[in-house]
């Protein structure tokens, strides 16, 4: 159980009366990238959110690290080592580029991300930044929600909806960069509409249905009809 | 040159105007929140420094040495343990309990310190100035209060945009959600911010008490020209509020110049033609 750095147990969750989540149980091991997948209004970015502790209307377990963060708030989660490059990038925009990534590096962990490694990964940013964050395009403005949840040097990163609003091209190139980003024995769940694309960088994968889990596992491990068929619900 | 006296003179009072406003400007950037208590906070500022100064003998502007760091502390507590229970997406309750903190600073500062009006005594200060022009002097203590309204103003236009706790308390105005994601809590960037406001509100309160008579009731009235001095400024704008303040001032000298009566109507005049032209004030920042 060492190498496990997420489990949850038993999750369930509600906005307001709704339920969303009913009873996912899953876990993450060190550096693995876990794809969740889904239709809209499945449930997936609401898991994210209860993760990372902006939820907090659930039931259930979620240990990280082997400590129990269910009833903390999403300012103490990040101290814990979780990041979340939110759905809609959802940037500062009275801050520049760079402010922006500071304030990403608040909560400060030991480890290979700073502003120069950012730079380097995205060195368009470093030419813009002191432009305000929204006044760049949208693929660079991804780039900043990443680096700046890249900076606090979280041991888990969840990345919703990277792709959403963005040119395939742009796709393209910020995923091409993905090993790069959780390389160093990072662990990511990756949020994405694109089920091809959310499978290919994943080495797990949850399928989420109406807030159940209608299929996991290894994506090599079922076929596609099997995919669509948890995907779709048939 | 009698109204070269008189614009001068009405530039000088805005600047106690722009220190009225300077913290109803920054709580509203920062948390959205209208403070209908803040006129009442100057006045129980200037009955702090009152207190202190018949405790210690101390001059007026070296009570502010002790006065502001007490209004700080009492300001982050404020915010820290009632204020921050009040705020959501409903605007009404921090209106409801500002309000009934108005009303229980007014009665609290009655009980202690009766009715009567009281002044802070600043000695020669008060009354000694410089001839500018022929026909215009300019008073010390209006000089001193305009350049530490400037200078207010400028610390806290610094701060908010050059360092880690202006660039918290951008972050936090934009998406306190996002900025927990980046361990912001709000909960204690927004009782900083009423720190600093309540630190701006004693030097505002001290000013207030050295240049007239102050009573527990005179609240309301300085948070009028304060909201007047945010609105013609422009909301979250902090260079707009001493230039609203400015237009108050001498507004209000212009008024009383034509008949004495009409000093705070003609502010009043002013602030309503703004509001009808520019609604959301002459040099708006913020949004919502």
């Amino acid at each position: 159980m060492s190498d496990v750095i997420l489990a949850v147990e038993n999750l369930e969750a509600w906005y307001g009366d709704a339920k969303i989540l009913h009873g996912l149980s899953f876990s993450l091991k060190k550096g693995e990238v876990l794809s969740l997948i889904g239709s809209n209004g499945a449930g997936k970015s609401t898991l994210l959110k209860c993760i990372c502790g902006l939820l907090p209307k659930k039931t259930g377990t979620i240990h990280f690290n082997g400590e129990a963060i269910n009833s903390l708030v999403a300012n103490d989660v990040v101290a814990r080592g979780i990041a979340l490059v939110p759905e809609g990038r959802r940037l500062f925009p009275s801050l520049s580029v760079e402010e922006n990534l500071i304030l990403g590096g608040q909560v400060r962990r030991p480890g290979p991300w700073n502003l120069e490694a950012i730079y380097n990964l995205f060195p368009v940013l470093k030419e813009k930044r002191d432009v305000p964050s929204t006044s760049l395009s949208g693929g660079q403005q991804q780039m900043v929600a990443i680096g700046r949840g890249l900076m606090s040097n979280p041991d888990l990163i969840l990345l919703d909806e990277l792709s959403l609003g963005l040119a395939p091209i742009v796709i393209k190139d910020i995923y091409a960069l993905l090993p790069r980003i959780v390389g160093n024995g990072l662990s990511a769940i990756l949020v994405e509409q694109d089920v091809t694309r959310a499978l290919d960088s994943a080495n797990h994968f949850l399928c989420i249905q109406e807030g159940h889990i209608s299929l996991e596992g290894a994506p090599k491990a079922f076929t596609k009809d099997q995919i669509s068929a948890a995907y779709f619900g048939m | 040159m009698i109204w070269v006296n008189i614009i001068i003179q009405g530039i000088l009072v805005g600047g106690l105007y722009a220190l009225f406003a300077a913290g109803l400007s920054l709580i509203f950037g920062v948390m959205r929140l209208v403070n209908i208590a803040h006129g009442d906070l100057i006045v129980a500022a200037a009955f702090l420094a009152w207190a202190i100064i018949q405790k210690t003998g101390m001059h007026p502007l070296l009570s502010l040495l002790l006065v502001v760091p007490i209004a700080m502390a009492l300001g982050y507590a404020l915010q820290r343990y009632i204020l921050n229970r009040t705020l959501g997406k409903d605007i009404l309750p921090p209106l409801l309990v500002t309000f009934g903190l108005s009303v229980i600073l007014q009665n609290g500062l009655l009980e202690a310190f009766t009715a009567d009006s009281r002044k802070l005594n600043a000695g020669a200060l008060e009354t000694s100035s410089f001839p500018l022009l022929p026909g215009v002097g300019i008073g010390y203590l209006p000089l001193l209060q305009f350049i530490i309204a400037v200078a207010v103003i400028a610390g806290l236009q610094y701060m908010f945009y050059n360092t880690a706790l202006g660039r918290a308390f951008r972050a936090t105005s934009d998406d306190s959600e996002t900025a927990l994601l980046m361990g912001l809590d709000k909960r204690k960037v927004y009782a900083w911010a009423m720190a600093l406001c309540l630190g701006v509100v004693a030097v505002a309160g001290v000013f207030l008490g050295i240049r007239a008579n102050f009573d527990p009731f005179m609240g309301p009235g300085r948070l009028i020209f304060g909201f007047e001095a945010v609105i013609i400024g422009g909301l979250g704008n902090l260079w707009g509020t001493l230039v609203g303040g400015i237009i108050l001032g001498v507004a209000q000298g212009i008024g009383a110049q034509l008949n004495p009566g009409w000093q705070v109507l003609a502010g009043h005049l002013v602030f309503l033609l703004v509001l009808a032209v520019r609604p959301r004030g002459l040099f708006p920042r913020m949004d919502g």
